[in-house]
């Protein structure tokens, strides 16, 4: 698909996001230890600043959110409001394996299952935490999706193509 | 002037982690601190009753992430008490050697971000500089950065190979040099000094009162350490000896801090060089008899304690967790009395608080008033009918 025609201040921007995306922590009852590694990526063994990445403390600055560990049930409507407030286009990283079913808490009575269950989420780093190369890897796999989202003009497309991959399967399976 | 309440958290810019604030300030000066630290709260010592003693270790190193072996260390020596199992002598010192590299990462780990809550940035790029080799150590002993997962019941999961003890020893000369810089700063920094020095003052009395820990209470004159006072693991054969400081200020606290650093090396060094031969772990009974244990344990943050009740199986009937920083909560609500607003972060920020830990969950009007236990499957399904009324899945 061709790229849709854009105005030049909006390609501008597009540019800018992709050269210095900036990003927000938000930690949603981890044990920490996921909070200490990102801060070791921003300190200057990993240096995750090459990449033009600024870690901001508020959300309206942000254009990726870091969302570290399960979702304690009382954190999950703060995190929906945290996410509401970054500016569109919004990338969401969900870290290690809390990110993705809630790791070791799995089950347990006051922790959501997923991040997917409060907000939809990009790109997983996986790891219990995550090694500061792999959240590295996350990053600049989400630098990534944003330019071929630009490419696209959303997001869409990427749901599309789970779709087209899932129905046959599902078919398949007789779901 | 009126006085106002000034909201911080539970997301904030100068928070790591969820925690509420509400500061009542009249003016400039604090007048009263109100503290709510649930948002992290998880059911981990419910969770735990339902684990068996292979299963339940993985998820007690996930209380804290900065601190995760000293809580399956704290829960494995219980254990071994009732169960009234010996480790062999070479288990004890790699345990004590990587308790020893854990404090060094977390008092490294704190010295940057007090230097970065009074805007030192460059102390917290130095300090996180260093903290990597003693996680490059700790990774190559135990395979991990943050969560080792080196305990087991009856002993440690690895060994360590000579080249690996040579590979630690050969670190340590570099960290002690920048950890003697460290010291020369503290005393001669000015902008350490200054944001420092008289901040957030606990005299001695007020310590016992509050029942602080830790280099918190150390810093205030408290001689007390779990790891000379009730010695477990390999302490007791190392020379070594307890960091205090009579300041009582955040001065006070990293000095204390810095010393223990020194102090920790040592012992590290100690452990790598006279670390006994034979085996790392012996075959431990499966099943843990009846019986109630404290045990304690010397934590980065201070003294850590784990209640435990076994009764017979392979799971514990009861655990809960005294941590440190909920000990030390009580004390920083109290000297932030009558202070500066923009001295809150470094106060908070010095008794190394860390939040994942801290919250327990309380039920008042149990159905018919009467005491009971309520068991995880209630509490389940208590909160999927919560989450029904909310609309979540
Ligand atoms: S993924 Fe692992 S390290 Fe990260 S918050 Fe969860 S338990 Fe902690």
């Amino acid at each position: 698909m061709a790229a849709p025609l854009q105005c030049l201040s909006q390609r501008l921007v597009n540019w800018a996001r992709i050269k210095s995306p900036w990003i927000t922590l938000f930690n949603s009852g981890a044990c920490n230890a996921c909070d200490i590694e990102i801060i070791a990526c921003l300190m200057p063994r990993f240096d995750i600043e090459r990449f033009g990445i600024l870690a901001k403390g508020s959300p309206r600055h942000a254009d990726i959110l870091i969302v570290t560990g399960h979702v304690t049930l009382k954190q999950a409507s703060r995190l929906r409001r945290v996410w509401e407030q970054i500016p569109e286009p919004r990338y969401v990283i969900a870290m290690g394996a809390c990110g993705a079913s809630a790791g070791a808490f799995h089950g347990l009575y006051h922790v959501m299952e997923r991040v997917e269950d409060v907000i939809p989420v990009d790109v997983y780093a996986a790891g219990c935490p995550p090694r500061p190369d792999e959240i590295i890897n996350a990053v600049v796999t989400c630098l990534n999706l944003l330019k071929e989202d630009q490419v696209h003009g959303g997001k869409e497309w990427r749901q599309r193509r789970v779709r087209e991959i899932m129905e046959p399967m599902e078919r398949k399976a007789g779901i | 002037m009126p006085e106002v309440t000034v909201p911080i958290g539970p997301h904030h810019p100068a928070l790591k982690e969820p925690v509420n604030f509400k500061v009542i300030a009249d003016g400039e000066k604090i007048v009263r601190l109100e503290l709510d630290l649930s948002y992290s709260h998880r059911g981990i010592e419910k969770a735990a009753e339902q684990r068996d003693f292979i299963r339940v270790l993985p998820l007690l190193e996930r209380v804290c992430g900065i601190c995760s072996h000293s809580h399956s260390t704290v829960f494995v020596k219980g254990i071994e008490e009732i169960m009234q199992v010996e480790i062999p002598p070479r288990a004890q010192y790699i345990r004590t050697i990587i308790a020893e590299l854990e404090r060094m990462h977390s008092h490294l780990l704190w010295l940057g971000v007090a230097a970065h809550e009074i805007g030192f940035n460059t102390l917290f790029m130095w300090t996180w500089r260093d903290r990597e080799l003693v996680q490059d150590t700790l990774e190559e002993m135990s395979g991990n950065r943050v969560h080792y997962g080196m305990n087991e019941v009856g002993g440690v999961r690895c060994d360590l190979a000579p080249h690996q003890v040579s590979a630690a020893l050969e670190r340590l000369p570099f960290l002690e040099e920048r950890i003697h810089q460290y010291t020369d700063m503290v005393n001669d920094q000015q902008t350490m000094l200054l944001r420092f020095k008289g901040v957030g003052k606990l005299s001695r009395e007020e310590v016992l009162n509050y029942g602080a820990v830790g280099p918190t209470a150390r810093a205030s004159g408290v001689d007390y350490d779990v790891r000379r006072d009730d010695p477990y693991l390999a302490y007791a054969d190392v020379p070594w000896n307890v960091v205090t400081d009579t300041n009582g200020d955040v001065y006070g606290r990293t000095c204390v801090r810095i010393g223990e650093l020194h102090e920790s090396v040592n012992i590290v060094r100690y452990c790598l060089e006279n670390i006994p031969e034979g085996p790392v772990r012996i075959n431990a009974p499966k099943i843990a008899p009846d019986g109630e244990i404290m045990s304690r344990y010397e934590a980065p943050r201070g003294e850590l304690v784990h209640f435990i009740r076994t009764n017979g199986t392979n799971k514990v009937e009861r655990i809960d967790i005294r941590t440190p920083t909920l000990a030390n909560w009580t004390s920083v609500a109290m000297c932030l009395v009558n202070k500066n607003l923009a001295d809150i972060p470094v106060i908070v920020a010095a008794i190394d608080p860390c939040l994942s830990c801290t919250s327990r969950i309380t039920l008042i009007n149990t159905p018919g008033g009467k005491p009971g236990i309520i068991t995880f499957d209630e509490l389940r399904k208590r909160r999927q009918i919560s989450d029904k009324g909310r609309g979540l899945p």
